[in-house]
């Protein structure tokens, strides 16, 4: 009973101090540089979680989801475009509008992608990114094609050019986690786990998979889009193959499966690691093509090594321990 | 009309060419049961490897392939026992990741050593053609056709009259239950990735002399191969060749009719319909599979 307190106490405190942290770190390190890795690795804690939602609890693995991201950049950009929406913070109050559209879209292909299940489901996915990639290339009227869409210039210059655009990606991070949390601790919850385990078995004791598994593709891809969104506005420029990128996409599930699939924290923890990682890999071997052998080198380490994630792992190490000094404690008379 | 039926021609003989890539792919899957997304970029590397041949030694594009298919079934030997045989849990998602990551390494080095510039194998007969009734054929499309059908059938001949063929199909149908009747399923595994190689560095010559490629080329392949092997229901031969054929018309008469830009969309809203429509699959085989 103690202890359960006690943990709760170091939870708690852990993570005020975490968030605190993570507020407060432009004001520590406000360089343009250093502000900069915090907005990927912020993003990508944000695209990880929301990813795990769908794949790590329901345990559909979509690697897709670079469609989304890119759909959500597109939508933002070309409300602002129709709107005539000039650059400022009243862009952040649209990103949710771009998340509802994301919403929308992962409605439809969930209504037929999810007809489908394990290989096939994954195969979809695919198809279904590359697809989106092609209409953003061929619709030109629309998305200005291989030519690539504007964004309005946020009127901010200077060092503190991307501290607005750390707290938009911080906030969606951390809605993302709150909804992630909750979703784990709810009946909700409940039924996509035991989708993930048995589907069918799932079905005869009465949990409404196919609403299920639709409702958690499309609160993971609206997270995404709108993520997508802040990424477009802070990028200022997108062309169809960078915003709707396989590696962005290959990017999240990765760090998933470092951190721990279908853990809370471990999207963080694999995104926290990996990101900071792939963009300095990026910013030494990005000009030579080597970039790409050593991120994959460092996958297939992550995938052959550690294939259940960094926090299982730990989990298991503690509980062994745990167990044995029960059982040291037990044997005493 | 002339177009459309020259279209059609041209679509049978390119959709020859997919369904030797996608035939290696299909088996991978019904053997071991991974989805090998490094399969676009192996067909990449072997016809980079048949450029080379080509370029540097001036070998004939099909010649090489005496050279790159052997190296190619070697590599994929080994890729299969370092990389997807380690793999105990979790196998078919934790496969996509592995090949993927696989893809990626093969991106980079390619790109290391020839850059990301576009690249082309030539010979007399890519340009050169004869004439069939209102329109012309290039030598190449036939030759390559004749190739993929030669060692399609070679596959069909060792799948079903010798006895590997046999194991192979056992390993398909249950591995455990192969395993029990003593097939050593570790070795048919490997051989089959080695054979999916093979037939990717085929494959990877007619790709190379009909298309430009770069070593980013190969997302645009498996995306295609992919909803290949899905329409033709995944581990099915057959239905790849039959569904490579029909998905390859479909995308030149496409081209033809409305625009090459177009083209291939079709792939998708042709997987999009038969999972609405025809979740049963085009040929008779569940696209729905069960796990």
């Amino acid at each position: 009973m103690k202890r359960a307190t006690n943990t709760r106490v170091l939870t708690a405190g852990g993570l005020v101090l975490l968030v605190g942290l993570a507020l407060a770190l432009p004001a520590i390190a406000p360089d343009s540089a250093t502000t900069n890795i915090a907005v990927f690795t912020m993003m990508y804690v944000g695209l990880a979680t929301a990813w795990n939602i769908m794949g790590g609890y329901t345990g559909y693995i979509s690697l897709g989801h670079a469609g989304f991201f890119g759909f959500g950049s597109y939508a933002l950009g070309l409300l602002l475009a129709r709107l005539a929406i000039a650059g400022g913070y009243t862009v952040f109050l649209f990103v949710p509008v771009a998340g509802l559209l994301t919403a929308l879209l992962a409605a439809a292909v969930g209504w037929f992608a999810l007809r489908t299940r394990a290989a096939t489901f994954v195969i979809v996915t695919i198809a279904f990114m590359f697809m989106l990639q092609l209409l953003a290339e061929n619709l030109t009227s629309l998305t200005g094609g291989g030519a690539g869409l504007g964004f309005p210039n946020p009127r901010w210059r200077g060092d503190f050019y991307n501290i607005p655009f750390y707290y938009a990606m911080l906030a969606l991070a951390l809605l993302a986690l709150v909804v992630s949390w909750s979703i784990r601790r709810s009946k909700f919850g409940l039924g996509l786990l035991a989708i993930r385990d048995d589907e069918d078995k799932a079905l005869a004791v009465g949990v409404p998979a196919g609403a299920f598994k639709l409702t958690a593709f499309i609160v993971s891809a609206a997270l995404v889009g709108m993520i997508g969104g802040v990424y477009g506005y802070y990028v200022t420029y997108i062309y169809p193959q960078f915003v709707v990128d396989p590696l962005i996409g290959i990017s999240m599930v990765l760090m998933v499966f470092l951190g721990g699939l279908g853990t809370v924290w471990g999207p963080v923890l694999g995104a926290l690691i990996l990101e900071p990682a792939q963009l300095w890999l990026a910013y030494n071997y990005g000009a030579s093509r080597l970039y790409l052998v050593l991120y994959s080198a460092v996958f297939l380490l992550v995938i052959l090594l550690m294939p259940q994630g960094i926090l299982p792992s730990l989990g298991e190490l503690i509980a062994r321990r745990r167990a044995r000094l029960a059982g040291t404690v037990g044997a005493a008379p | 009309m002339t177009l459309i039926l020259e279209a059609a021609v041209l679509g049978v003989l390119t959709g020859g060419v997919y369904a030797l890539m996608a035939s290696g792919l299909t088996l991978i899957f019904g053997v071991m049961r991974i989805i090998n997304v490094g399969h676009g970029a192996l067909v990449i590397l072997g016809a980079y490897l048949s450029f080379v041949l080509w370029r540097n030694m001036g070998v004939d594009p099909f010649v090489s392939l005496i050279v790159t298919m052997p190296v190619m079934f070697i590599l994929g030997v080994i890729l299969q026992i370092v990389f997807v045989r380690p793999l105990k849990t979790d196998r078919e998602a934790l496969s996509v990741l592995v090949t993927y990551a696989l893809a990626l390494g093969i991106e980079g080095l390619l790109g290391y050593f020839f850059t990301s510039n576009y690249v082309q194998i030539t010979a007399w007969y890519d340009t050169a053609s004869f004439p069939v009734g209102d329109f012309h054929i290039t030598y190449v499309y036939v030759y390559g056709f004749l190739l993929c059908l030669a060692i399609l059938g070679a596959i069909f001949l060792m799948l079903y009259r010798t006895t590997f063929g046999a194991a192979i199909r056992a390993t398909m149908l249950n591995r455990t239950a192969a395993q029990l009747v003593g097939i050593d399923v570790d070795r048919v595994s490997a051989v089959t990735f080695g054979i999916g190689m093979a037939t990717a560095a085929a494959g990877g010559v007619v790709f190379g002399i009909t298309n430009a490629f770069n070593p980013g080329s190969h997302y645009d392949l498996i995306s295609r191969l992919l909803t290949i092997i899905v329409l033709g229901g995944l581990g099915s031969l057959r239905g790849a060749v039959i569904a490579a054929l029909v998905m390859l018309v479909i995308q030149d008469i496409t081209a033809v009719v409305i625009s090459p830009v177009w083209a291939a969309f079709v792939f998708f809203v042709v997987l999009v319909a038969v999972l609405l429509f025809r979740p049963q699959g085009l040929f008779g085989i569940t696209v729905r599979d069960r796990v």
